[in-house]
């Protein structure tokens, strides 16, 4: 019986639900015996010279043991942008800010106390003085027409370039009967995870760092970390525990958590920090933030034959991965479809706000949106159902892959099957029926249904080499095992799913194998977790482990049975080896590991990044008079390959749909015209509850991809990629009978309403 | 000052600051760190905790407010190493991914239940509005309370 | 975030309330539920050197019958006055407002006089006191007194109480029946009201349309002059000058006064 594709229940629960799991911040082990506390002093204002910071008064405060400014940090290298040569480096981010500050909320100083209280009362008494600075907030100003530069010696507040503008061919619509253009906003937004950062450090006597920190890859924060302490990786040893959360912002390092590490150093002591909410929404990377401009144009009979796609990307103060993600977008611009004439462009640019990073989906939600929004807006102009013209403008089924004009390579694709299983799911028809009765009748309340077709790429390859990722297996004499991954979970489950693996072939059960992760000295390499990466590589490469384990194993039982390896069979049941016709003369594979240890480490290269898909169906309700929108369902189809832990990849959908919903219509971080945040903790941030989000309705269908044995691609932010577009263009249909062409994300009740009010004043919406 | 309060139905006294929030209280002198801070606006709830009986967000009470009050925490809930229905569902049901909400949101779904002992989806929906989940999407979590609700009620 | 340090003092009574209160002057702050001084307190946007803890003052708690009215006290947690037999049936748009008040745990512990005395002019409770023609009852060094709804908020986040003085309890008009209505129009659930607008007996009340909770008066002019639902709510927004943020602008928060009036005059919840 296999266990593959069946609802496992996790092992990891219940310590996380009856003593809780353990995160940085809850970690109790004696070599932070007798730590101190680090608490950062922030600025208040978006950009600014420093005159002074004056830490004098906070020094006198209770329980203080040190305080620092940059000065003190100033032989310590500048976090520097990733992806060097294709993101302006000098624009990179001393570890606290020393001569000019560019953000509301960057790191300035630090206070450090003997306990958790006394740092905020000692970061009060910090007095810094600034001479303010021409704030670049509006993005369309930073590029062109900018109030000041971050970096005066760039010259220029653009830090990345892809793509060339002036190859875009002017004549890309010729011949289209129609073509609509718009620039549009995927705006930004937190990550938010529950769990904010953290990072313990202390440094041993032989001059080795430890480190806890929540992370998305321990490998990948090691040598961030590294490079800002000015340190070689092999001095740095990362632990990993407990993650609370991630979403994309928790990868590598950011500076707060060197100068921790720096801290520590200096003071000869362990040092811990754990940072407030309020800190969290200024201080850790947002998502998304792009402006774009998208103009499609087809014929009359639905045919999309030109889309063209300009981005401007806003990076925040520092280039961050951020600054990278229109790359993707690019890379995924044209979607499904099959359109016979794309191009795609963006720009990068700084502004005086919080750096921009990776966030659920990291680039691809962007692409989606954008040309989701294109095919309703060109649907809309000729008259046509959204389904119907997607139907005519998706790829059809391949099962070889098939590269795009971008350069992606698709492995595997059924797009119309999966739009029509997802309109089938939702009741289309029914729907559009209601949808034309309220109308007809002038209700108050009117209904939207959106549409959004998708695919998404997933298990790209590190910045060098092919995707892969090492695993290693051992078996004990006592029948348990261990997995030793290059993965970096936070919630996916990956204790349970690759023992499910594992157990698949050895015949052990789930409860019996003990996966780990995370800890830099016991596991050097890995790749993380992100990127939807995990279980088509590091999944498989624990399968891949098993079956060599099992090699290995069929020889020493060869020999322990007197037998031809070749005529073993081995039996997972039993988790022993037999020879074959002959069940009695068997050996158990735990008996194999007494004399010698049976532990098998693999590295699985994956062909390439696969690319899963689906379709989502969604439906509000719009209250016309207050502009409300309630957002009654979501129907989905998420086609990442084969399905192993169905109860756990239902998880992820519904996760993903809910954070790409929130963004349709009411996540979004905000900045005032002088870049103060507006929108800093969660009482002002409208965090998604459970009040907000029915329950979602998951339609299966799983294409298996050729790229790995499991056939399995990656399910982690297809949900979020899908919901954002199928939510925004629900909410335009509800008002489209009114009118209503577009609606900028996130559909707020006051957006909604200023919609309304500008097709009744005969404005152009 | 010298408080006396009743933790998981174990008596404690200690000397506290008065500042001392009951859930830095909670984690830090009594070693239960399954609630967890969240935000700093009484916003998340993945500080609940039960006061005598009642869901309370620990992060906006003090603890010599707590001085004389019953506290149970998700270490309490469970009694003689079995889980309490409700951490029992959020297993079953996977209501859990990363896990940092999930003492708070059990502590919240215990005390909904205590005071509604079989509410519809809405209401579980509604009575969960003060916790804040961020990987699940509330759909695995809803599911888990209606269970536990009909497990415990039968 | 955690507050500043501060004195602690426990009250026994309400008396002893007073003489804490007159004691320390005002770099006192009572302490109720904490729900509206501590959040503030964490933001260091308050920073009371003593805190002076009437949660445990029994005679501040309680909900009862007194004639005409019903009295509430100061330190009756929302929950309570929620689930209270005796409000839902007596004040049945007060148990309603009670029961939209944050979440479930922020009711449990929050209090009607903690919330009343914050005065933060987008919360449900100072709103539906001041459609019922509610008032407050005070204890101070000159003796009690009592101050109406409708002269008790006397600015942003400022009442009319007096630092040396305590409100004892809430007291309403016995008013059963039917005849109300609110709106609190929200984008999440548990945020305070983009408007909110609570409507009972001819009393109109709209809630974050200015520094303190405002009366619809010329929209109450109109209903008792015989308008209709739709042309009184239409004159909701008259005289209100709303403020300006993230949620919305002065625009939309007056269309929205007219909408959720006219819902709210139909005796709609929501």
């Amino acid at each position: 019986m296999s266990i593959l594709g069946t609802r496992v229940v996790r092992t990891e629960d219940p310590g996380f639900l009856t003593t809780g799991a353990v995160y940085t911040d809850d970690v109790v082990d004696e070599r932070l015996a007798g730590t101190c506390h680090v608490f950062f002093v922030r600025s208040p204002i978006a950009h600014a010279r420093i005159r002074a910071v004056d830490v004098s008064a906070a020094l006198e405060s209770p329980g203080v043991i040190a305080a620092f400014t940059g000065a003190a940090l100033a032989d310590l290298p500048p976090l520097a942008p990733p992806m060097p040569d294709l993101v302006d480096g000098r624009m990179a981010q001393p570890l606290l800010a020393r001569d000019v500050v560019r953000y509301v909320g960057e790191p300035v100083a630090v206070v450090i106390t003997e306990d958790t209280y006394q740092g905020e009362d000692a970061a009060e008494l910090v007095s810094a003085d600034y001479d303010p600075l021409p704030a670049v907030v509006d993005l369309a100003a930073a590029a062109d027409d900018p109030p000041s530069l971050l970096f005066p010696e760039a010259g220029t507040n653009v830090t990345a370039t892809f793509g060339d503008a002036s190859a875009l061919q002017a004549d890309l619509f010729d011949g289209c009967e129609v073509v609509v253009s718009r620039t549009i906003v995927n705006q930004r937004v937190a990550p938010a995870p529950m769990e904010t950062r953290a990072a313990a450090a202390v440094w041993g006597d032989d001059g080795r760092l430890t480190a806890w920190i929540p992370n998305q890859g321990a490998q990948g924060t090691r040598g961030a970390l590294a490079a800002m302490l000015a340190i070689d990786p092999s001095s740095l040893r990362i632990i990993t525990p407990d993650v609370g959360g991630a979403f994309g912002a928790k990868f590598g390092a950011d500076p707060e958590h060197a100068v921790v590490c720096w801290v520590a150093r200096q003071l000869g002591r362990p040092a811990r920090w754990a940072e407030t909410r309020n800190e969290n929404m200024i201080a850790m990377t947002h998502g998304r933030a792009q402006r774009q401009t998208i103009t499609i144009g087809g014929s009359r009979d639905g045919t999309v034959t030109a889309y063209r796609l300009e981005i401007l990307q806003d990076s925040g103060a520092y280039p961050r991965f951020g600054a990278f993600l229109p790359a993707l977008t690019i890379l995924m611009a044209p979607g499904p479809y099959a359109i016979s004439r794309a191009e795609a462009v963006a720009r990068s640019v700084v502004t005086n706000t919080t750096p921009v990073g990776a966030y659920r989906g990291a680039g691809r939600p962007e692409a989606t949106a954008a040309v989701e929004r294109a095919i309703d807006m060109f649907a809309a102009e000729i008259g046509r159902d959204p389904a119907e013209v997607r139907r005519v403008n998706l790829l059809p089924k391949f099962t070889q892959p098939h590269r795009t004009a971008f350069g992606a390579v698709y492995d595997s694709g059924d797009y119309v099957t999966a739009l029509d299983a997802a309109l089938d799911a939702a009741g289309y028809a029914a729907l559009r029926a209601e949808q034309a009765r309220r109308r007809a009748a002038g209700d108050v309340t009117q209904l939207g249904i959106g549409l959004a077709s998708y695919v998404e790429i997933t298990g790209a390859g590190a910045e060098s080499g092919a995707p892969r990722e090492n695993a290693t297996v051992e078996v004990f004499p006592d029948g348990s095992a261990t997995i030793l991954t290059g993965t970096s979970p936070h919630g996916q489950g990956h204790a349970t799913v690759w023992a499910m693996l594992a157990s698949e072939e050895l015949g052990i059960p789930v409860d019996r194998i003990t996966v780990k992760w995370g800890d830099t000295d016991l596991i050097p390499e890995g790749g993380g977790t992100g990127g939807s990466r995990s279980l088509q590589q590091g999944g498989v490469a624990v399968r891949q482990a098993s079956l060599e384990l099992l090699e290995v194993a069929r020889e020493r039982a060869a020999a322990a049975l007197e037998a031809n390896p070749a005529d073993l069979v081995f039996e997972p049941e039993r988790s022993a080896f037999e020879v074959a016709g002959d069940p009695d003369a068997a050996v158990p594979l735990a008996k194999l590991a007494v004399e010698e240890r049976l532990v098998v480490r693999t590295v699985f290269i994956a062909p390439g990044a696969t690319f899963p898909f689906g379709a989502h169906v969604a439906v509000v309700e719009v209250d016309t008079e207050t502009g409300k929108v309630v957002l009654r369902r979501v129907v989905t189809v998420d086609d990442a390959g084969t399905v192993i832990n169905p109860l756990l990849a239902e998880g992820q959908r519904h996760g993903g749909i809910a954070q790409g919903a929130a963004q349709a219509f009411l996540e979004e971080v905000l900045y005032d015209a002088d870049g103060n945040p507006l929108t800093a903790t969660f009482a002002d941030y409208p965090f998604l509850s459970a009040t907000e989000v029915p329950s979602f309705e998951l339609a299966d269908m799983a294409t298996p991809t050729s790229y790995n044995p499991l056939g399995v691609k990656g399910i982690g932010e297809a949900g979020t990629i899908g919901a954002t577009p199928a939510v925004q263009n629900a909410v335009i249909d509800a008002l489209a009978h009114l009118g209503v062409r577009h609606i900028d994300l996130p559909a707020t009740p006051q957006r909604v309403w200023r919609a309304l009010q500008d097709v009744s004043a005969g404005k152009d919406a | 000052m010298q408080i006396e309060l009743t933790v998981n139905g174990a008596p404690r006294s200690d000397e506290v600051e008065p500042r001392l929030l009951l859930v830095h209280y909670l984690r830090q002198r009594c070693g239960l760190r399954a609630a967890n801070v969240g935000c700093d606006t009484t916003s998340c709830g993945a500080c609940t905790v039960l006061v005598n009986g009642r869901s309370v967000k620990s992060c906006t009470m003090l603890a010599v407010q707590a001085a004389g009050q019953e506290i149970t925490t998700a270490e309490g809930l469970a009694t003689g190493g079995e889980m309490h229905p409700v951490q029992q569902a959020f297993r079953q049901e996977h209501g859990l991914q990363c896990g940092f909400c999930t003492p708070g949101m059990v502590m919240a779904a215990a005390g909904l239940l205590a005071e509604n002992p079989h509410p519809t989806e809405a209401e579980v929906r509604e009575g969960l509005e003060g916790n804040f989940c961020r990987c699940t999407g509330y759909h695995n979590i809803v599911r888990a309370v209606l269970s536990a609700a009909e497990e415990m009620s039968a | 975030m955690i507050p500043a340090p501060f004195e602690y003092e426990a009250a026994e009574s309400a008396g002893h309330a007073l003489e804490l209160l007159a004691r320390h002057g005002e770099d006192a702050k009572l302490l109720a539920g904490g729900h509206s001084l501590l959040p503030m307190m964490k933001l260091r946007l308050a920073f009371p050197s003593v805190v002076i803890d009437i949660g445990r003052v029994g005679e501040l708690a309680g909900i009862r019958a007194d004639g005409d009215d019903l009295l509430i006290g100061a330190t009756t947690c929302h929950a309570d006055v929620a689930a209270s037999d005796l409000v839902r049936s007596q004040a049945p748009l007060l148990a309603y407002a009670a029961a939209q008040v944050g979440d479930p745990q922020i009711r449990h512990r929050g209090t009607i006089g903690g919330s009343v005395a914050h005065a933060d002019p987008a919360a449900d409770l100072p709103m539906a006191l001041v459609a019922l023609g509610g008032s407050l009852e005070i204890s101070g060094p000159g003796g009690p007194r009592t101050v109406s709804a409708d002269d008790f908020f006397a600015g942003f986040f400022e009442t009319s109480l007096e630092p040396d003085e305590l409100l004892t309890a809430v007291r309403v008009p016995r008013r059963p029946g039917p005849d109300w209505g609110y709106q609190k129009f929200v984008r999440r659930a548990n945020d305070w009201a983009i408007v909110g607008v609570a409507v009972a007996g001819g009393r109109i009340a709209l809630a974050n349309m200015g520094p303190v909770p405002v009366r619809a008066v010329a929209a109450e002019q109109a209903l008792a002059g015989g308008a209709s639902v739709a042309d009184a709510a239409a004159l909701a927004a008259e005289g209100t000058d709303p403020a300006e943020d993230i949620h919305a602008d002065r625009a939309y928060r007056q269309h929205l006064a007219r909408i959720l009036t006219r819902r709210a005059l139909e005796h709609q919840t929501g």
